[in-house]
């Protein structure tokens, strides 16, 4: 064990290297750059033994990955934004074609306007491609999350790809303390990769991507969704033999000071840091409120929600994403699987700040709605 | 289903899918009036008529193509 100083971005290519991906097909771009640069260096030092191939386009990339995964060995890449969006069709193929690459989103908005700043636009876009995603808060658990997520998505009851968000600036060029976990540890909860079940294999022949009739297709797509709730059970053991192992402790959602809240906020990712003091601020002046991080947002983690919020009054549902015409993806989610009375806020699009203060102006605005949506640090509402 | 993935773990499968399913128009040639001169085995896209102008209607899909190419029109398109 070593803890370094270093950045989520630094910390994500530490847990590349130390699950040793034998491909890693990557093509930078800002706020995900340094990744590729620390991963091509680790290879170029002969400090991990992997196929590092320098793509034209994160199509290509992804691409690449999908093809190098259906060869049976085990392969990284990561991505941001216009690149993940560029990503989008082979995504599909990739859950599809049940793959379990594992890729580091670094969470940036999407254009128009032309932006580089955070918000989670890019990575919800994607949550119908069949990937599961985590939303991280911090370099540790970005460095924890892409060596849990292998263990899950080469479950033979999952196969299936994971996608590591994290936020892009506030997160990935943020140095603070991270562990990295040494390779003999490392080994011994990531054993080396024994592809299943989809991948070419010369001693036993058989075509991949084929063309499916309408006989065949809906029993596939349906066999996806089969695994992505078996996912679930795969989640909850990885984390307890995580946690054995790392002495960090892992679950799809997290309550902080939840007991007894009236008021339970939910965030995925980095805010969740700045909610966490908002709470303590609050509850000290005495006001009854808790917050709820949602770590796992596909596959959906409707029930651990519902029992983390079901005695509170209210709950304030935090997105930085909008889907136009409806309100934030998280929000519309809790909204129809989870009885509670909630209040939608859109927050921090394209790397607006999200003080303390605008936490404190959700918690009053959910203890007296006026509206189901509230857009939170606009200068001005037309 | 018993793939993931929509794998198909039989090599040379395809044989199975009989695409003369697929058919609303059926080649029916006339060996009488055929001048063996071999368009319709050169240009059927499917490779479904042999050297002895045998059509194989487990795959001929009824493009119309020998029937288009046929200099002395042997081949006639007949609904199924």
């Amino acid at each position: 064990m070593v803890v370094k100083v270093i950045s989520a971005n630094n910390a994500v290519s530490h847990a590349a290297k130390l699950a040793k991906p034998q491909v890693i097909p990557v093509y930078p771009i800002t706020p995900q750059t340094s990744i590729s640069e620390y991963l091509a260096k680790f290879v170029a030092d002969g400090d991990l033994d992997s196929e590092y191939i320098m793509v034209e386009s994160e199509h290509s990339a992804i691409s690449a990955a999908v093809g190098a995964s259906g060869t049976g060995v085990r392969v990284f890449t990561a991505t941001s934004s216009q690149g993940l969006a560029l990503m989008h069709e082979i995504l599909f193929a990739a859950a599809g074609l049940r793959n379990p690459i594992v890729m580091a989103n670094a969470n940036r908005s999407l254009a128009a306007p032309l932006s580089i700043w955070n918000d989670h636009q890019d990575s919800i876009s994607q949550r119908d491609t069949g990937w599961m995603q985590i939303y991280v808060e911090n370099g540790q658990e970005a460095l924890d999350s892409i060596l849990r997520c292998y263990r899950i998505s080469e479950d033979k009851d999952v196969l299936l790809p994971s996608m590591v968000c994290l936020d892009g600036f506030i997160l990935t060029h943020t140095v603070e303390p991270v562990d990295i976990p040494s390779q003999e540890l490392v080994d011994s909860f990531l054993p080396e990769y024994q592809p299943q079940e989809s991948f070419l294999d010369p001693e036993n022949p058989r075509s991949l991507g084929t063309f499916t009739d309408p006989n065949y297709y809906m029993e596939a797509r349906y066999q996806t969704e089969v695994a992505m709730e078996k996912s679930k059970k795969v989640i909850e053991k990885v984390n307890q033999e995580f946690s054995e192992i790392f002495g960090r402790d892992y679950s799809v959602v997290e309550q902080y000071r939840c007991e007894g809240a009236e008021i339970i906020l939910i965030a995925m990712g980095s805010i969740c840091s700045t909610i966490r003091d908002v709470v303590d601020d609050m509850r000290g002046r005495g006001e009854k409120v808790g917050l709820l991080k949602v770590r796992n947002y596909r596959p959906f983690p409707k029930k651990e929600i519902y029992e983390a919020v079901k005695n509170a009054d209210r709950v304030a549902v935090l997105d930085k994403n909008i889907s136009f015409g409806m309100g934030g993806a998280l929000y519309t989610e809790i909204k129809a699987n989870i009885d509670v009375e909630s209040c939608g806020f859109i927050v921090g699009l394209g790397g607006r700040d999200i003080t303390p203060e605008h936490i404190e102006d959700i918690v009053n605005k959910t203890r007296n709605p006026t509206k189901e949506i509230t857009w939170i640090g606009l200068k001005e509402e037309v | 289903m018993d793939s993931i993935g929509g794998t198909v773990k039989q090599p040379g499968s395809t044989r199975i899918n009989k695409t003369g399913s697929w058919r609303t128009f059926k080649p029916i040639l006339d060996k009488e009036k055929c001048i063996e001169c071999d368009n319709c085995v050169l240009f059927c896209p499917e490779g479904c008529i042999n050297k002895d102008y045998d059509i194989d209607y487990d795959y001929c899909k009824g493009c119309g193509i020998c029937e288009v190419e046929c200099p002395v029109k042997a081949i006639k398109m007949e609904r199924e």
